[in-house]
């Protein structure tokens, strides 16, 4: 990296190559762990519940395969603000 | 005591199998013990060459898998040190004249004679890394601080587990000291940070590789050679050994130095 490029504030190419390695391999990994998952769900939650209140316990990630393709899936229930009317069943 | 047999692989092509393989066999057998090693690439053999054997071969492992001969026929013993032989590839076949139980059947021959079968994976996930790993009781993944080396060591890690052959303990190559302290490549901590794998050796980037490669005779001969020096130390960590990694902070020239205080590089 050329002195002109850190002085402009560009990226170094170590830190590029990482990131982009970082994103690849999370699609590369098929079989992503289930610690890895959980950590991701962990995360997932604590960003989430910045904007809005989410179901924790019944919430699901997982990785679905399509063919050569595999999406991260998540499924996250949103809590219900206090009902309005709390009907009493029997 | 039976042998250690080792598969050194590394799903892309170029990244240094085979130079690993012959210098890890030299430093081996150059401090005791006795050792085998199988060139896997059949169709691409280099193994040979690399440890400038390629003059004395009559038979290869298709031979002795297909009964032409028998396993100590195809056997060269090294020129320098006694207690190293290879097992060439054949040149004229492919990958499926072996078998993954073709191996298993070959090495467990070996096994009792021997303190360490070192295989030389080809290149790729197929049918030719599967004979390389079927009898493996440890296997090395070597790689190199760039964005697809890296990315298809982690393929090939990952498929070593799902195959029960983990964990894959890596191998940085030609890592250049210079470059990673501009920030202008992977530092080993990066690529294990990504990988997520225990390391076993880093080997700088040393022109004396190839000037070794040149005349057939493998670096680790070269006791001035620091790439030289880190496959040493990766023998002596395969014998258990526990061996402090180089500092290669040290490398780069006076000039360079100079140029990095002045921010030039």
């Amino acid at each position: 990296m050329s002195f002109f490029e850190r002085l402009f504030g560009k990226k170094n190419s170590a830190d590029s190559a990482k990131e982009r390695l970082q994103l690849v391999l999370i699609h590369d990994r098929t079989d992503l762990t289930p610690a890895e998952l959980d950590s991701l769900k962990d995360d997932l939650i604590v960003a989430i519940s910045r904007h809005v209140e989410i179901d924790t316990q019944s919430m699901q990630i997982g990785v679905e395969h399509d063919g050569r393709s595999q999406r991260l899936v998540a499924d996250i229930p949103l809590k219900s603000a206090p009902r309005r009317r709390t009907r009493k069943t029997k | 005591m039976p042998a250690q047999v080792i598969t050194i692989t590394s799903g892309k092509g170029g990244v240094g199998k085979t130079t690993a393989v012959a210098n890890l066999a030299v430093a081996l057998a150059s401090n005791g013990s006795k050792v085998v090693c199988i060139d896997g690439d059949i169709g691409l053999r280099n193994l040979d060459v690399i440890l400038g054997l390629e003059n004395r071969i009559v038979y290869d492992i298709v031979d002795v898998i297909e009964g032409r001969c028998r396993l100590k026929q195809a056997m060269i013993r090294d020129k320098k040190l006694p207690d190293l032989y290879l097992i060439p590839a054949a040149q004229t076949r492919d990958k499926n004249a072996v078998s993954p139980s073709d191996m298993n059947r070959l090495i467990k021959d070996l096994r009792a004679d021997y303190d360490f079968v070192l295989i030389d994976s080809p290149a790729g996930i197929e049918r030719g890394f599967r004979n390389a790993i079927a009898a493996a009781d440890r296997v090395l993944v070597i790689t190199n601080p760039e964005v697809s080396a890296v990315r298809d060591a982690d393929r090939v890690i990952g498929i070593l587990e799902a195959e029960e052959k983990g964990p894959a303990a890596l191998i940085i190559n030609r890592l250049n000291p210079t470059l990673v302290k501009n920030h202008d490549m992977l530092s080993a901590e990066d690529v294990l940070d990504l990988l997520a794998v225990e390391l076993i050796g880093i080997v700088p980037e040393d022109e004396n590789v190839i000037i070794s490669s040149n005349r057939g005779a493998p670096v680790a001969h070269d006791a001035k050679s620091k790439a030289g020096q880190a496959f040493r130390n990766i023998a002596r960590r395969l014998k258990g050994e526990k061996v402090p990694f180089l500092d290669l902070d040290s490398q780069g020239s006076l000039w360079e130095r100079i140029q990095r205080l002045a921010g030039r590089k």
